[in-house]
């Protein structure tokens, strides 16, 4: 079960991901885009889902990942991703409710190059019981 | 002149295991049930299913074509309601059309729809795009 007390919390990546011209080619090749001039809309899950991960499989909140599957996902584009941002990545535990026995998280991403918000998103993150 | 109810035409992508190794790469999503029919079998699943952001990615591809690129789309959500079935050596199809629900400006609005072997694999598939 996930620690309820982490509702309610966010938590700041510590390092700066920057983004490469190979990152947005890779991700629009994998999916068949042809506009590698920014990043496709659903790029940052990239860097969100791996924050994610890390977050929530820490053992004070003790998600197990292997039982996770994606419910829902929503992007605010605030300007699209291009190569050479810098971001700061920060994730917010939004809610969490059990129902028929799955734990069901909602969490937030947002990405900020300096003060700037680039893009928000949303997950609803769902754990087999 | 773009008017509500405009539908987009519709456009069938197909999904097979090397799209999901090159979009499990791409991501850093490796969770086995993408890649493992042994192991996605073994969590109960009817064979390896596609990343539902990898089918949420295509819808995408989608919008930004309609859009004239990516730096258009300005909001963009989905609901991953049944998975997109990968046998191997098969391709799944990804259907998707999309309909204008509303025009304001140079925003608009879309409804999307995504079926795969005929079934709606998303749900409250939305997007807002500047022209």
């Amino acid at each position: 079960m996930i620690n309820p007390d982490s509702v309610g919390r966010t938590f700041v990546g510590a390092d700066l991901i920057t983004v490469t011209q190979s990152h947005i080619e890779a991700f629009a090749s994998a999916i068949g885009e042809n506009d590698t001039s920014v990043a496709p809309p659903t790029f940052s899950i990239r860097i969100s889902l791996s924050q994610y991960e890390s977050i929530l499989t820490k053992p004070e909140i003790g998600v197990d990942w292997t039982r996770l599957v994606h419910g829902d996902q929503k992007f605010e584009i605030f300007r699209p991703i291009v190569a050479g941002d810098c971001f700061t990545c920060s994730a917010t535990i939004e809610s969490l409710r059990v129902v028929a026995g799955n734990e069901i998280i909602s969490v937030r991403s947002d990405l900020h190059s300096g003060s700037e918000l680039v893009v928000s998103s949303w997950s609803t993150l769902v754990v087999r019981g | 002149m773009i008017k509500v109810g405009d539908i987009l035409p519709e456009k069938v992508f197909y999904v097979d295991r090397a799209m999901l190794k090159a979009y499990a790469d791409a991501s850093g999503d490796h969770n086995p049930i993408h890649q493992n029919e042994e192991f996605a079998r073994s969590v109960g699943l009817p064979n390896v299913i596609a990343h539902g952001m990898l089918t949420m990615a295509l819808v995408g591809t989608f919008i930004t074509d309609w859009a004239g690129g990516s730096s258009n789309v300005k909001a963009f959500s989905a609901r991953f309601i049944k998975p997109v079935i990968v046998p191997a050596d098969e391709r799944a199809d990804l259907t998707v059309s999309a309909t204008v629900t509303e025009v304001v400006g140079d925003c608009i609005k879309l409804d999307c729809v995504a079926t795969s072997a005929g079934i709606k694999v998303l749900g409250m598939a939305k997007a807002v795009v500047t022209l």
